[in-house]
């Protein structure tokens, strides 16, 4: 019953907040990585380049889906920002079914930009179905696309250290983030600004992906802190020996 | 369309959420639910594989860069999809030379390319970024490599110096670990809830 109400408390907490936000926006932290996640969109639109967003291996109906689905909603604002680019973004996924969402998202992103024309089936691709096959899958594209900027955000492991090597042999940006925290490791030896913990799931919000993802954030700060308070209770607890 | 699309995907959320807390009333409905996403999943590795096909016969066809190894991996694919799995059966001894022969020397290589480029990564993580936390983040990653390098006379702090110096470390990083996990289950949660109230749908609505 703890877990139900945890969940109720949080729904509330989302739609209250969700409402409150609409009317006022919320001040985000600078996170030096999502302003050069803003930068990169904007250059590679101007200069012709393409962005390669790699969703990582998720799978959908396990407890890892959270981060697919925090980049699917990521790249579905970022369909829509590009939509004016010459060359489209190229998004790169581990798993057959987040392959095809990604698909279903960038056309979604193109027809809400009302540039629906733009959408090529091949920008959406499965590029291997283990980590190291999607790894070197998704090299190719940093490689040989015409790429300015990769975004590489979802569950992946340790060879997401193949990826940064391929970003920075080809000189260009690289913003990463995981949900694992083998790949959070190399994420912080490899890249210039790594994103930690749930800072993945922040993504959404700085690109501007609507009210609920900002009210998102104001809600894990809230049960954040309710947490550490259960926790140095419980702790005070133990210490003076109450039964818990 | 979308409208409908979204009511369903919706209320099969709820309902296999719902499940876990009401086992009696709705757990037989939700692994019904679960089962059809499991096929579906199995389907769509069929589809992820036409779509892998499709991509790089495309990337030939435009004469792209590395577009012959785009043909290269369809043959591959052909011939251990229809020549090896659906002719001979996956359990045949071809399909376990295939797989013994080629992939797992494959990706043994992978990983071990994935080994000195960390290792390079890290070397120059202080041109990188040189703030306090590369600094311990070096340091202790050392530490632990030096803690459990095998050497020929055991090792090299000993049993109980080993022990107390992984366990001292580890005091640290696994309470590091759970604040970390702690906080992308909070994400996880607050993603999940956001598509079972339709604001983000990935599957295609607007």
């Amino acid at each position: 019953m703890l877990a139900l109400g945890l969940l109720v408390l949080t729904a509330l907490l989302l739609l209250g907040l969700t409402f409150w936000r609409r009317r006022a926006p919320a001040l985000l932290r600078r996170i030096e990585a999502y302003e050069r996640l803003n930068r990169s969109v904007g250059l590679a639109v101007e200069n012709g380049t393409r962005l390669h967003i790699s969703l990582g291996r998720g799978n959908l109906i396990s407890a890892r889906g959270g981060s697919a689905l925090a980049g699917l909603a990521m790249l579905r604002r970022l369909a829509e920002r590009t939509s004016v680019s010459d060359r489209p973004p190229v998004v790169s996924s581990g798993n057959a079914s987040l392959a095809i969402l990604s698909q279903d998202t960038l056309q979604a992103g193109y027809h809400a930009a009302g540039a629906e024309e733009q959408y090529r089936f091949s920008t959406g691709r499965l590029t291997g179905l283990t980590p190291f096959s999607y790894a070197s899958g998704a090299l190719s594209t940093i490689h040989d696309e015409n790429v300015s900027a990769n975004i590489v955000l979802g569950e992946l492991g340790p060879e997401s250290g193949l990826l940064v090597e391929a970003a920075d042999r080809e000189n260009t940006s690289l913003i990463a983030a995981s949900d694992d925290l083998s790949a959070q490791a190399v994420f912080f030896a490899s890249s210039q600004e790594p994103l930690i913990g749930e800072e993945l799931f922040a993504a959404g919000a700085y690109v501007g992906a609507g009210a609920s993802h900002e009210a998102s954030l104001h809600v894990q700060d809230i049960l954040r802190w309710l947490i550490i308070l259960s926790i140095i209770f419980g702790s005070l607890l133990k210490l003076v020996g109450a039964p818990i | 369309m979308r409208v409908v699309t979204a009511a369903f995907a919706i209320a099969a959320g709820v309902i296999v959420l719902l499940g876990y807390f009401f086992p009696n009333q709705l757990g037989s409905l939700r692994v019904v639910l679960l089962d059809w996403a499991v096929i579906i999943a199995g389907m769509a590795v069929l589809v992820g594989v036409f779509n892998l096909a499709a991509v790089h016969m495309e990337k030939f066809r435009a004469r792209q860069k590395g577009g012959a190894y785009g043909i290269l991996l369809v043959a591959s694919l052909l011939i251990t999809f229809f020549g090896l799995g659906v002719w001979l059966g996956p359990d045949s001894p071809s399909m376990r030379f295939a797989v013994n022969a080629i992939i797992v020397p494959v990706e043994a290589s992978l990983m071990a390319i994935l080994v000195v480029t960390l290792i390079y990564a890290s070397i120059r993580l202080l041109r990188r970024r040189a703030d306090v936390m590369s600094v311990v983040f070096l340091i202790v990653t050392v530490i632990f490599l030096i803690l459990m390098m095998p050497t020929p006379f055991g090792p090299i702090l000993g049993e109980q110096g080993t022990q107390l110096g992984i366990d001292f470390l580890g005091m640290f990083s696994g309470g590091g670990a759970r604040g970390l996990l702690i906080g992308i289950a909070l994400g996880t949660l607050l993603t999940g809830l956001r598509v079972l109230f339709g604001a983000d749908r990935p599957y295609g609505g607007n």
